[in-house]
């Protein structure tokens, strides 16, 4: 919690906002939004292989000015999708 | 001659725009070359006042715009440096007597009559913003250590990168280095790290800033100023120069990183 006592590091604070809303700002995605994407993503690899949603990680990386969407998704039991029957 | 046109432009307002405007145009032509402003806040005309050249109007871009005068007719000689000019915006007009490619005319056929050519931008990201960048061969941004001057800056680095106006660089105006020791201030190299622009100058919070405005005397022409010749590097750095960067943080190690870093 807020303590008057200790040197309370603004600057820090500041930094860690900025990364947050600068990175939304660029894609023009809220962070609700970066979920709902987050979600269709696993649906639509579901449909093609077994994956654990808990173990989904997605996260925003940037190089320079560049964003880039990195998903890191663990395939579970390649082998029990039936093939021929995705449509 | 065929000027180099500079864009000052921020986003945010009251960052110091027209300030670095002022004394990057004093600094340029104080150094020997032929310089023309042109203040691009339409309506909030304020660059002449910062010059010291506001008794000297007679007319303004507008009327070079809608052919009232002649070019040169509306060009203000400044009265410390004989190479020195300013265009002055207009005051009771609004920004939607200007076009794009208003400006881009006007300054096209100023280019043969300077080397340096800069055009100080009002706030925001619309129509003033656009018809100030439209001519210009490059941007400076110019933002301070503090989140919402680096959330704007972020997004004018955007638009201009988007319009393929290329990556503009950066000034970052009123640092105050004894709060960057204390952690109470976004560093020089935080901001960097930010917005992964380049860098063309630091100018510190400087008292003499205000003084020199009181008294339409620009700080670059002060040789004791901190900001004056922060402001009088940038104008060498402008001109292809490598000038080291002041320093102001002394003691937390940017610099050496930083010059280290290329
Ligand atoms: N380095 C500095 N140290 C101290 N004061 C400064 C410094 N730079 C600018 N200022 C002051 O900050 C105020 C705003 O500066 P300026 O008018 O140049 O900003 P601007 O970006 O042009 O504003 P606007 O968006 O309204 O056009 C002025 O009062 C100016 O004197
Ligand atoms: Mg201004």
């Amino acid at each position: 919690m807020f303590n008057f006592f200790k040197r309370h590091k603004s600057a820090e604070s500041a930094k860690e906002r900025l990364q947050l809303v600068l990175i939304h700002d660029r894609i023009n995605l809220s962070p609700a939004e970066l979920e709902a994407l987050k979600d269709d993503l696993i649906e639509t690899i579901s449909r093609h292989v077994v994956i654990d949603p808990q173990a989904v990680r997605i996260a925003m990386e940037h190089e320079g000015r560049s964003q880039r969407l990195v998903a890191d998704i663990p395939i579970q039991g390649v082998g029990r999708r039936k093939r021929g029957k995705a449509k | 001659m065929k000027a180099q046109v500079v864009t000052i432009s921020s986003g945010k307002g009251g960052v110091g725009k027209t300030t670095a405007t002022a004394n990057l145009a004093v600094a340029l032509a104080a150094a020997g070359s032929k310089v023309v402003c042109i203040d691009g806040d339409i309506g909030l005309r304020n660059l002449d006042v910062v010059m010291g050249l506001e008794n000297r109007i007679v007319y303004d871009i507008v009327d070079v715009i809608e052919g009232r005068c002649r070019l040169k007719q509306a060009m203000i000689r400044d009265k410390r440096l004989p190479e020195l000019y300013l265009i002055p915006a207009a005051q009771t007009r609004d920004k939607q007597s200007v076009s794009a490619s208003d400006m881009v005319r006007v300054v096209h056929d100023l280019r043969k009559e300077a080397d340096w050519i800069l055009i100080d931008s009002p706030a925001g990201i619309e129509r003033g913003f656009k018809n100030a960048v439209a001519p210009a061969d490059r941007v400076i941004v110019v933002t301070n250590p503090e989140v919402s001057a680096v959330r704007d800056a972020d997004r004018v680095i955007g638009i201009l990168e988007a319009e393929e106006k290329g990556t503009p660089s950066l000034i970052i105006n009123r640092l105050n280095p004894s709060l960057v020791r204390q952690n109470d201030m976004l560093s020089a190299e935080d901001v960097l790290d930010l917005l992964a622009v380049k860098l063309i100058g630091i100018v510190p919070e400087d008292e003499n800033v205000i003084v020199g405005t009181n008294r339409g005397n620009p700080v670059a022409l002060e040789p004791k100023s901190k900001a004056g010749q922060a402001f009088r590097n940038i104008a060498r750095r402008l001109q292809g120069e490598e000038v080291p960067f002041l320093d102001l943080e002394a003691g937390n190690g940017f610099w050496s990183r930083w010059l280290g870093r290329k």
